[in-house]
This record gives structure tokens, C-alpha cells and sequence, in this order.
């Protein structure tokens, strides 16, 4: 009998020995283990780090649409930085998902682009000139949505508003919020090229940490927060039980409001199946992991039935108003049953996906068993 | 007649028969050590905080609703269990420190069912069966003031019961990997183990089928048999490599924590009371005077000890019955989870569950849904969502919470599906059931929508 274990330890030593001496010879049998690396490589090159260049792009033409307004006050400077605002507006919904690095650790989101904006809070500020927009509690007075209603929304004439907008402190702030935009934005970006870059690939464990787990929870929280509700949940009142047009997506230029939920609705698609920024390519992707996870276990691959939800979730959108505060108004069940479709895809991302994947959603690292 | 007089005299003088105490007095100085270690760590980790004082809600055991949050006071908490777990090691006040720290740890696992792990109910269960031994008579400062209780033998029994306790762990994990998912289709590790391919030297085979396999069938002959290896001297010195390799392996795959440290210490409670004390007796020139191992040759006495013997005894009996409970209830236990805690069900399932709460005016028809992020926290959704009471508590909760707030005549519905061991997400909890009516200690038969196998 003490034989009997000895061969168990002597095999287990064997098995050890043969795993860690086998990792080179044994690599061309292992062609189909699948590479978080690449992906993470693919997902940083393709998609992030060129949508954020595009998109300061976008934020440094504001800037600079906003100074020939200043300098000009003309009523065709002030169409071209309206014009210059939701270009930017639009290419923000390319990097919103990627709340991760610096991005994450300013909150860019939070001070890029959360509604409905607090009219009064905005109307103090200007008027008092004492405000600090890196306070939480300006969170809801800056970036896009304060934007909108500042080029949009004050219920002028465009002679009345040019003449508005020219005030000093009408001014002070326009270039505070812009400013802000673009600092925050350009530190995101320099972040990505110094070092970030490489620190999030290497990063290709797997933990509530590893960068897969806290891309792919980032992915779903935009999904879930910032498309399914945002835009189209809340305004329909799925979370109050009376709809609440006034909360839609940008309110006073709101016929673009359709458009940018389908804008964030190609964001998810692009993400999920690794077309690249330009779409040029296609990385490796989330699409490919969940059909290599099927193929190995032999079980049900689910990116088509995702594929699927995000595509009838569009067809119901292209139902909709332009608007979809009009929308909400005109007909709400319509916005219910793009509601419905998007809420599919939840399920099947959150339950199967992240099962497939064994991707944590737990941010505390703590123990399990 | 005459082989009951054989078991009588068998007993009896198994109940008399003395040992040394010395594994006894390494397991009180490891387990208190650690003990204060895993404290210290957790305190340090910030999980004091993220788990126990941010979220606004808790998930109570039933009948301990009354366990609270102390707020700030909860770090005194730590400190006092972390304390008296050095009080355990060092043996002062032991009888007090070993109570108070069964107590504290009690409480604190007792604020939120989020946070069970099988490895704390068997800190729980451990320091509870310790507060009956005499765990101090040597190496201890109790022992080294009050020369009376100073002791180098103690009774078998008191040192069996430890390992008795340790095979109810192994075997009930080993019985429980017993099923279809974990032998035949090698579920859930086919779906964690292709994840740890960046490990060093093994993460390369990891993402083979035959791993997967190997791991789940030696996995489940481990737990049976560790045991047996570990109790013959014969096979012993081996049998405890495999315990080294086996759980310094699980550390590096999964994220468990202290669990494979404290399993490798307390198996060191087979190797015999001979070599533990030699061991004790050798690093004695190391350790202060009032922790020196001293074989006086004396037995501890203690008029208690018959009756300790009969109340472990008891104790023991219930630990044997108490992971057969799920035996009461027909389905899959994976899927209703009742019966499925204090069974030693270790890393055997991954379970992925979402739950979306309806909440009904019965009289308007008035609807909303629920954002579970405004009440919990993500560890506690995830918990939350794959478990039926959890499910029930919370939306019994969240029927108060919005009744408060001027709704009525209520109903909470919830739309809820569950992938269990790589199933495709299927519907768990009946959406048309309203939840505020049931009670889950007599749950109506259609409370769960039954797995699809």
C-alpha cells in the first residue's frame, strides 16, 4: 500500500513535471486555446485608441468652431459651432463604452454627457460665475447636455441668442464647458498612448480586475445604464411607471435623439462583434470567443441569438420618431417594444455571455469558494 | 451478549485512553494564528467596508434578523475577534478568548448571507468545538500561571474529534462532486480552467478537454480519500503531500482565499502526537518561556469531560445529518438550493442569474421596474440573483420599500432566468407568482419553474 501513494505522488510529480517541461513542444497542438490577449491587443488598436483620437478630433474642432464664434459673433459662426457640437456630440457615442484607465478615473462620462440637465443649476451658475465643474453636483450642469440647452434651448430667436450668447458670462461658461470637455478628453487620450496602452493588454487574467472582466462589465453597464434606459427605458417610464418625455437624450435639439440611440446601439454591435473603428476589419472579439467557448463544449453558440436582439432592437427603433421625446408623447408603446427587444439581449449577455465567458461581475475581489 | 460486552469495553476504554496533547496544542497556535492573520487581511483588503457597512441592505439568516450592522463599531468588531483569535494562539484567557471569538465570527457571518462560504461555517463549526477542548494545557500562558491545568496527555477523543470533523468536510465534498454535471460533462471547471491559461508552466494545458476531466475526477477521489491516506501512518507522509499540492493548487486557480491554507494546517492533526511534540520541543529555544512545550507527563483533568464528550457527541451527529438535509426536497438541488448550505458543497457550480423586479399597483395596474443597483450592491445582486430566498427576501423588501413611499395594494413580480454548469439561461422563479405572498418555509409548488435538464 505505501507503494500505492507513493505512485500517486510519483505520478503527480510526472503529470507536473511533463505539464511545465511540455508548454514549447506542445504549442502547435494548442493553436485553439483562446487568445484574451489578442483580443485585448485588437480591442486597444482597432477600436479604442482611434475612436479617442477621432474623438478629440471632433472636441478640438469645437474648441476651435467656438473661438471663430467669439471672434466673429456671427450668426454663421454660430451655426458652425452648433454644427462642430453635434459632430462631437455624435463621435462621443464611439468611446463611451471604454470606460476604463483615465477615462474611468476622471469620470468622463459623468461630466461628459449625463440627462436631463439641471436648467437651474446651469442658469445659477452663469449668473453667479462661482462654480466648480469638477463637483459631482455639476455633474448635470456640463458637457453635451448643458450644451444643448444652451445652443438650443433658451427659447430665443437666433438673433436673440446670438446677442445671449455673447454675454460675458454666457461666454466665461460656454468655454469653461468646452475647455473641460477637451481637457478631459485629451488626458484620456494621452493616457492611451503613455503606457495605459500596454498596462490594459498585459492585463489578460481573469478576476473581477483582469481587463476582459472590467471591459466586458464596462460594455454591459453602458448597455444596460446608458442605452437601454438612458434612452429609451427612463423616457418611457419603464422605471417610474409614467413616462417622462422631458428625460430623454438631448431634449432642445431632440430631433437628433433617435440618431444617437442608434449611434450607441452600432457602438454595442461594433464592440461585441470587433469591427474595427474605421471598418476596415474585423478583431478578435467577443462574437469569436462565445463561438470558440460553443465549438470546445460542444453547447449553443449565443452571438447569433445577441446578433439577433441587437438587430430586431433596430428594426423597432426605425419605427420611431426622430424624436423620441415625440415619440414618448405621440405613442409610448412603441418605445416599450424597442424596450422589450433591448431588454432581451440583457438576459443573453448577462446570463449566458458572462457564464460562457466566466467573466466576474463582483468589483469587490474578495473571496469566494 | 458477549460482543456487546466487547463494544462496551471497547468504548469505555476508548473514552479513557489518553494521548499526547500536543497536536491538540499546534492546532490551537495555527488556527489562531491564521485566524488572526485572515482578519488582519480582510480589514486591510477595505472589505470590512465594501461589504459590510456600504450596502443599505443586508440579506438576514432566518431568526437573526436582529444582527446589525455596528456602523463604525464593526471595525471594533474585527478588532476584537482578530484579538481574541491572538489570545487563542497564545493561549491567554483561552476558554474566555476561544468564546469570544466563536462570537464575534458568529455575528459577523451572521450580518449577511451574501458573504457565506463554506470555508467560514467551518471556522464557525471549528471554534465552537474548540471552546470544549482543553487546547490550552501546554505551551500557553494559561498554562505556565496556573501550573494545575499544565498537561502533556489529554484524551484521545479530544484530539479524534478534530479529524472526525476534517473527513465530514472532505467526504461530504467528495459525495456532493458525485453527479452528472461534475463527472460526465466535467462542469463548471470546463468553464473556469480555459480562463487561467496565462497561469505559468500549467496555464498552457488548461484549455484541454482532458484536463478538464482529469481535474473534476481527481478533484472527487481526493476528497474521498484523502482522508483514509491521511489516517494510516503508513501512507500518511504522502497522503499530506498530495494535501500540499492538491490545495496550494486550488489557490493558484481560483480565487478562495485563505480556504487551501487552513485546510493544509488542520490536516496536520493526523501526523502522531509524538511528532508534534517533538516538533514543539525542538523550536522551544525559539518561542518564550511561558510557550515551552513541557511533557510533565501529567493527564488534564477535568470533571467536564464526560459531559463535554456527550455534548460533542451530539454535536458531531448533527454535523453528519445536516448536509442530507437537501435529501427532503425533490429537484435539483443545484437549481432550488434548498438544503444546499453547511454541506460542504465547495467550487461546484457556477450559477449566472439575472433578476428583474416588477412591481405591480394591483388597483391602477400601474407597473415599474426595479433598478436592483439603487438597493444592492453587485456582489449581492449576483448572489441574489441565483438564489430563491435571496430572491423572496429581497422582494419582500422591496414590497415594504414601496409601500412606504405612498404605493398600494402592491404586487412584486420578478422576471428571473438562471444558467447553471453552462445550460443555456433558462426561466427560474415564476414570473406570475407575486412574491410578497409567499412563504418560503412552506413554498407553494410553483414558486420555481423546475431546471430543464
Amino acid at each position: 500500500m505505501r507503494s500505492v501513494a507513493t505512485n500517486l505522488v510519483i505520478c503527480s510529480l510526472v503529470i507536473l513535471m511533463s505539464i511545465s517541461c511540455g508548454g514549447d513542444d506542445q504549442s502547435s497542438e494548442l493553436q485553439d486555446t483562446f487568445n484574451r490577449k489578442a483580443m485585448l491587443q485588437d480591442w486597444s488598436d482597432l477600436m479604442i485608441i482611434p475612436a479617442f483620437d477621432s474623438y478629440l478630433d471632433q472636441v478640438v474642432a469645437l474648441r476651435d468652431r467656438k473661438n471663430d464664434f467669439y471672434n466673429g459673433g456671427t450668426l454663421a459662426g454660430l451655426e458652425a459651432m452648433r454644427s462642430a457640437y453635434l459632430s462631437a456630440y455624435r463621435e462621443w457615442h464611439a468611446v463611451s463604452i471604454f470606460d476604463i484607465g483615465e477615462a474611468e478615473a476622471v469620470g468622463l462620462r459623468n461630466f461628459t454627457n449625463i440627462f436631463p440637465s439641471n436648467i437651474e443649476e446651469i442658469n445659477n451658475n452663469i449668473e453667479s460665475s462661482d462654480y466648480n465643474l469638477a463637483l459631482p453636483s455639476n455633474f448635470d450642469a456640463q458637457g453635451y447636455p448643458a450644451l444643448d440647452y444652451l445652443l438650443y434651448g433658451q427659447g430665443l430667436d437666433d438673433l436673440a441668442l446670438l446677442s445671449r450668447l455673447q454675454e460675458e458670462n454666457y461666454k466665461t461658461y460656454i468655454n469653461d464647458l468646452i475647455d473641460r470637455l477637451y481637457d478631459l478628453t485629451n488626458g484620456v487620450v494621452t493616457n492611451w498612448e503613455n503606457g495605459y496602452r500596454d498596462a490594459f493588454v498585459e492585463n489578460d487574467g481573469s478576476s473581477a480586475t483582469a481587463s476582459v472582466d472590467k471591459l466586458v462589465n464596462d460594455f454591459l453597464f453602458y448597455y444596460e445604464k446608458f442605452l437601454r434606459a438612458g434612452k429609451i427605458g427612463i423616457p418611457a417610464g419603464i422605471f417610474s411607471g409614467t413616462p417622462i418625455a422631458t428625460s430623454a437624450e438631448i431634449p432642445y435639439a431632440d430631433i437628433y435623439s433617435k440618431e444617437f440611440f442608434l449611434l450607441g446601439l452600432s457602438a454595442v454591435e461594433d464592440f461585441f462583434n470587433g469591427v474595427s473603428y474605421d471598418n476596415s476589419t474585423v478583431g478578435t472579439s467577443l462574437k469569436q470567443y462565445l463561438e470558440h467557448i460553443a465549438n470546445e463544449n460542444q453547447s449553443e453558440n449565443i452571438a447569433p441569438l445577441i446578433n439577433a436582439q441587437f438587430q430586431s432592437a433596430r428594426i423597432l427603433a426605425s419605427d420611431l420618431n426622430p424624436s423620441l421625446q415625440q415619440q414618448v408623447l405621440d405613442d409610448n408603446s412603441k418605445m416599450l417594444l424597442t424596450y422589450d427587444e433591448l431588454q432581451k439581449a440583457v438576459v443573453l449577455m448577462k446570463v449566458d455571455m458572462l457564464q460562457a465567458l466566466n467573466i466576474q461581475v463582483d468589483f469587490v475581489d474578495a473571496d469566494g469558494d | 451478549m458477549r460482543m456487546e460486552t466487547d463494544l462496551n469495553s471497547y468504548i469505555v476504554s476508548y473514552i479513557n485512553s489518553k494521548t499526547k496533547a500536543a497536536p491538540l496544542v499546534v492546532f490551537r497556535i495555527l488556527f489562531g494564528l491564521v485566524m488572526c492573520f485572515s482578519m488582519i487581511r480582510f480589514w486591510l483588503n477595505g472589505w470590512i467596508e465594501e461589504l459590510y457597512i456600504n450596502p443599505s441592505f443586508l440579506f438576514k439568516y432566518d431568526g437573526f434578523e436582529w444582527v446589525q450592522v455596528l456602523g463604525n463599531g464593526t471595525y471594533l468588531l474585527f478588532f476584537i475577534c482578530g484579538l481574541s483569535a491572538l489570545f487563542v494562539a497564545i493561549g491567554f484567557k483561552y476558554r474566555i478568548a476561544i468564546t469570544v471569538f466563536f462570537l464575534s465570527f458568529l455575528y459577523i457571518e451572521l450580518l449577511d448571507k451574501t458573504n457565506y462560504l463554506n470555508h467560514y461555517y467551518f471556522i464557525s463549526v471549528v471554534s465552537f468545538i474548540l471552546i470544549w477542548l482543553p487546547a490550552h494545557c501546554n505551551s500557553s500562558i494559561d498554562s505556565s500561571r496556573n501550573p494545575i491545568i499544565k498537561a502533556s496527555y489529554i484524551s484521545r477523543w479530544q484530539i479524534d474529534i478534530l479529524k472526525l470533523m476534517l473527513a465530514i468536510v472532505y467526504i461530504y465534498a467528495g459525495l456532493a462532486k458525485l453527479n452528472y454535471d461534475w463527472m460526465i460533462r466535467a462542469m463548471p471547471l470546463t468553464i473556469w480552467l480555459p480562463t487561467k491559461v496565462h497561469i505559468p508552466i500549467i496555464g498552457a494545458l488548461l484549455d484541454q478537454k482532458w484536463m478538464h476531466y482529469a481535474f473534476s475526477w481527481g478533484g472527487a477521489i481526493y476528497d474521498l480519500s484523502i482522508v483514509f491516506f491521511l489516517l494510516w501512518k503508513r501512507t500518511r507522509g504522502a497522503a499530506f503531500m498530495l494535501v500540499i499540492m492538491f490545495h496550494v493548487l486550488t489557490a493558484v486557480l481560483f480565487p478562495i482565499g485563505m480556504f487551501p491554507y487552513i485546510m493544509i494546517f488542520s490536516t496536520l492533526i493526523f501526523f502522531s502526537s509524538s511528532l508534534h511534540a517533538n516538533v514543539l520541543q525542538s523550536i522551544s529555544r525559539a518561542l518564550p518561556s511561558a510557550l515551552v512545550y513541557i511533557d510533565n507527563g501529567k493527564s488534564y483533568m477535568s470533571k467536564n469531560n464526560k459531559l463535554f464528550l456527550i455534548f460533542l457527541g451530539v454535536f458531531m451527529m448533527f454535523q453528519v445529518a445536516l448536509p442530507l438535509r437537501y435529501l427532503t426536497h425533490d429537484g435539483n438541488v443545484f437549481w432550488h438550493e434548498r438544503g444546499y448550505r453547511y454541506a460542504w458543497r465547495v467550487m461546484l457550480m457556477e450559477k449566472t442569474g439575472y433578476a428583474n423586479f416588477r412591481i405591480v399597483d394591483t388597483v391602477s395596474q400601474k407597473r415599474f421596474y426595479v433598478r436592483n443597483d439603487d438597493f444592492l450592491t453587485a456582489r449581492q445582486e449576483k448572489e441574489m440573483a441565483t438564489q430563491p430566498d435571496f430572491i423572496l427576501q429581497y422582494a419582500k423588501y422591496l414590497g415594504k420599500h414601496f409601500s412606504s413611499q405612498g404605493h398600494k395594494n402592491l404586487a412584486v413580480y420578478v422576471e428571473s432566468y438562471v444558467s447553471l454548469n453552462g445550460r443555456k439561461s433558462q426561466p427560474f422563479v415564476n414570473p406570475e407568482v407575486n412574491l410578497i405572498n409567499v412563504d418560503y418555509t412552506t413554498l407553494c409548488n410553483n414558486f420555481l419553474i423546475p431546471l430543464d435538464e
